[in-house]
């Protein structure tokens, strides 16, 4: 049984987003308060206008309080929604069921993190209680699992696997150079990616997604009412979202060459939205580059590559800004920064401004639909979401 | 009569050559190399892993009682021994304890093992292990060593019977460590040459040959172990045993590991006993403890798990840098990473076959192993069909593996490797005792028990995958 779907039943009528990068000055208030005015504005609304808030942040606070509290939003429901790295699309889920569902008119998804205030290097997660036996590894360990198994499989030797990984990173570096809001605005040479210092091999510190701070937010209304709000809105074709077994450190079926549970949010979502040839229909995507080998991955779980080819698209241009599909236009996790709770519906900002012709030196041609994927977890045990959008109902 | 039905063994992967310390330190540097444990291991893990092996050859033993015997037990206060039978899959309804404060613990824990299984019937286990650590540029730094034996006694299809046994306890001041010195006091070396050591071998030699009526000439083996290297050796002459009867000391390839030794010394000498031959058993230190054993006819089939000229052999250097940062004797910047969080009891308890035993899980609808144990099938998805299912002794091969640079360790990378195992299951868990430019898909894997890290004085125990030995 299927999600059916709210198909053109939903708009997106405004959306703010901080630039991302090491706030020392800004704590997660101050970014809720920038992006949640950022995207009132560009609805043209009143705080007094929104109805219910969804408030994704994985670590920078909990309960709606967090949210409620430094905007003063006076006695409306803010919820607190958690689903790790897919926190920002999670909350943009919750308010588009919210003003489908017709008990609310307007809502806000805004999502923050703040993650420069630990002192450590990298993500931190903390568990609750346990037995001392779950394996300790950090995400770019997790992550770089892909990479030995990818390369075996297709037959890569290590060097030229590596230059796939390299040729990913470069190219989002390039993207992010031209996006003045992305953490890093600096083209990258590849021989400076390649040779960054290792974290975990074959990973390089240049094959990881900035350590970030910031903000993004969404004011969503049904689609009936979205032009009273704005002259141009996009429309949600399809969310999905979905959590894995997480089989993959059961199963020695699992090979660590795929996100099942990308494949399947992506069958869903292409379902809802009547997406038959992604790598066709698909203008631009947003996806989770956590880790270079992620993106890898996702391009073949996505159906944009066939299984085994992606890594000859990725050298052939395929999802380069001047490509057929381009991939992370705005810069990706890599470049534009990975501020958890945001990072979704930093996604989604792109959508907005390129559907909208907003993105400037890097804006695309006439973008039709658009997609973005947000992942949490490790390869074989996670969570997925992949949504559609388009700037015509239809 | 009671004797040893089997016996296990084990030395660390991880070597010190003595000349590396000699040239770091620039003092002089003695010959040969140490057994070093490696960061993830200690006392209690190293005893496991002897008391698996001794296990796995006494297979219808049933154990009434576990010592552990040690000179470094990683808790002052809680029973270490319960640690190494739950290591061990030993079962809950034994008597255990930890003997400790001398290298005598060890052969003293071992008689007493004889001697409760001559009275009971059952098994007794007994599990020595010892992690010496001498402070740099100390004698004990160089002629210590780290390493593990354990010995399964009882009464039937005994591979070696005690003949006799002598015992001797004088107080007197030799080495000594306070609780919460990391380093032994000793005093003036001839004093415990001329004084102890060596009146007491004359003494305890002397009576246990006459109790078991057997001849200094009778004797096939002669195991001797003093804390001091020097008084074994001038025994040896003083009593003129043919040095071919002479138990290697392991102090070129090992070096002396405390309350293990003897121990260690035996299970190197028991391979090649043949049966009828006689061996002499003798630790001195606080006194002397003395056995005479005699190899029956069921020692010609018996054949260790790993022996310990095996062991010996199987191995990788540690540099010296790195030998003081696994010690802690060396303090290093901490990561900007945060400490692992202490380990919880009640979770610790609920698991703790998962835990310690590294029992698993296989569904009795579709025969699928699966770790950790699952109530719900991971292939079928049947829910509560499941029998335990141990993993321990099963081997596996790499799926795929990370390198983690990030994470917190004290012998960083931290290796990862996803296993899968013959005979099913598959479990993402750390690596050790291998080097990061080694590791490949497809490497064959065994699993070892080790220390992951030590948080509010907790020490984690669990599994990890190495290379097979």
């Amino acid at each position: 049984m299927a999600s059916k779907g709210i198909k053109d039943r939903v708009a997106i009528v405004g959306m703010g987003c901080t630039k991302f990068g090491e706030h020392w000055d800004k704590g997660a208030e101050d970014l809720l308060v920038e992006a949640a005015y950022d995207a009132y504005k560009s609805a043209g609304v009143d705080p007094s206008d929104v109805d219910a808030y969804w408030l994704g942040t994985m670590g920078s606070g909990v309960s709606g309080l967090t949210l409620s509290e430094p905007l003063k939003i006076q006695y409306k429901p803010v919820t607190r929604v958690e689903n790790m790295c897919a926190t920002g699309s999670e909350s943009l889920r919750q308010a588009c069921y919210a003003v489908a569902s017709g008990a609310f008119d307007v809502a806000m998804a805004i999502g923050v993190e703040k993650l420069k205030d630990s002192g450590f290097s990298g993500l931190v997660m903390s568990n609750p209680p346990n037995d001392g036996t779950p394996a300790c590894m950090t995400p770019p360990a997790l992550f770089s699992l892909l990479a030995p198994a990818y390369f075996k499989k297709y037959g890569l030797d290590p060097e030229k696997g590596k230059d796939v990984l390299t040729r990913i990173a470069w190219k989002n570096h390039r993207n992010g150079a031209r996006n003045p809001k992305a953490q890093f605005q600096k083209e990258v040479p590849m021989e400076t990616i390649r040779n960054s210092p290792k974290i975990a091999d074959p990973l390089g510190i240049m094959d990881c997604s900035g350590v970030s701070d910031g903000a993004a937010a969404a004011i969503v209304v049904r689609a009936e009412d979205a032009h009273k709000y704005c002259k141009n809105p996009i429309y949600i074709k399809a969310l999905s979202f979905v959590a894995g077994p997480a089989e993959g450190p059961l199963s020695p079926e699992y090979d660590f060459t795929t996100f099942p549970e990308v494949v399947a949010s992506a069958r869903d979502a292409y379902a809802q939205a009547g997406v038959t040839n992604p790598r066709e229909q698909i203008s631009l995507a947003e996806v989770h580059d956590c880790f270079t080998p992620t993106e890898l991955v996702l391009y073949e779980d996505l159906g944009f590559s066939k299984r085994g080819s992606a890594w000859q698209d990725v050298m052939e241009g395929f999802f380069d800004l001047e490509g057929k599909l381009p991939v992370n236009p705005d810069g990706g996790l890599k470049s534009f920064g990975h501020p958890i709770g945001a990072s979704g519906l930093r996604m989604m900002y792109e959508m907005w401004l390129q559907m909208r012709g907003e993105a400037g030196p890097r804006q695309l041609k006439n973008p039709r639909l658009g997609l973005t994927h947000n992942l949490g977890g490790q390869p074989g045990r996670c969570v997925s979401f992949v949504s559609v959008v388009g700037n015509q109902v239809g | 009569m009671a004797g040893i039905v089997s016996y296990g063994s084990y030395i660390p992967y991880r070597r010190l050559k003595r000349a590396a310390i000699a040239a770091v330190l620039g003092v002089p540097a003695t010959r040969g190399e140490r057994a070093v444990a490696s960061f993830d291991e200690d006392s209690v893990s190293m005893a496991v892993e002897a008391l698996r092996d001794a296990l796995k050859t006494a297979p219808g033993a049933t154990v009434r009682s576990l010592t552990f015997g040690t000179t470094t037990p990683p808790y002052a206060e809680k029973l270490n021994a319960a640690l190494v039978g739950a290591g061990a899959r030993l079962p809950a309804e034994i008597r255990a304890s930890d003997s400790t404060g001398s290298i005598r613990a060890g052969l003293s824990a071992m008689l007493q093992a004889a001697e409760s299984a001559a009275a009971s019937g059952g098994h007794a286990a007994v599990a020595l292990a010892d992690c010496r650590l001498g402070a740099p540029e100390g004698k004990l730094e160089q002629s210590g060593g780290d390493g593990a034996a354990a010995f399964i006694f009882g009464r039937d299809n005994v591979i070696a019977e005690i003949e006799a046994s002598a015992s001797l306890t004088r107080e007197y001041l030799d080495s000594w460590r306070a609780p919460g010195e990391r380093f032994a006091h000793s005093w003036e070396e001839r004093f415990a040459l001329t004084q102890a050591y060596g009146p007491f071998f004359r003494k305890i030699i002397q009576e246990v040959l006459e109790k078991a009526k057997v001849a200094p000439g009778d004797l096939a083996k002669v195991v001797l172990d003093a804390p001091n290297q020097r008084a074994a050796e001038e025994m040896l002459r003083e009593l003129k045993f043919d040095p071919a009867r002479v138990a290697d000391s392991l102090a070129l390839t090992v070096g002396q590991t405390g309350a293990a030794h003897a121990a260690l010394m035996l299970t190197a000498a028991l391979p090649s006993a043949k049966p009828g031959d006689r061996i002499l058993v003798v630790t001195v230190g606080d006194g002397a403890d003395a056995m005479v054993l005699k190899a029956t006819p069921a020692i010609a089939a018996f054949r260790p798990v790993h022996s310990v000229g095996r062991m010996v052999e199987s191995k990788g250097d540690v540099s010296y840098a790195n030998y003081l940062k696994w010690r802690e004797i060396l303090p290093t910047e901490p990561p900007r990473r945060p400490d692992p969080d202490r380990p919880a009891a009640p979770p610790m308890m609920r698991a703790e076959k998962w835990k310690f035993g590294l029992i698993g899980s296989k569904c009795r609808a579709c025969g699928t192993a699966q770790l950790p144990p699952q109530r719900v099938c991971v292939k079928c998805r049947a829910v509560d069909q499941m029998d335990p299912y141990s993993f321990a002794d099963r081997h596996g091969r790499v799926a795929t593996y990370a390198i983690d640079r990030l994470a917190f360790s004290l012998n960083p990378p931290t290796i990862n490797a996803v296993v899968d195992y013959e005979g099913g299951g598959r479990f993402l868990c750390e690596m050790t005792d291998c080097e990061p430019d080694k590791v490949a898909i497809g490497d064959e894997v065994e699993m070892t028990f080790r220390r992951l890290f030590t948080a509010d004085g907790v020490h984690n125990y669990f599994w990890k995958a190495r290379p097979r030995r």
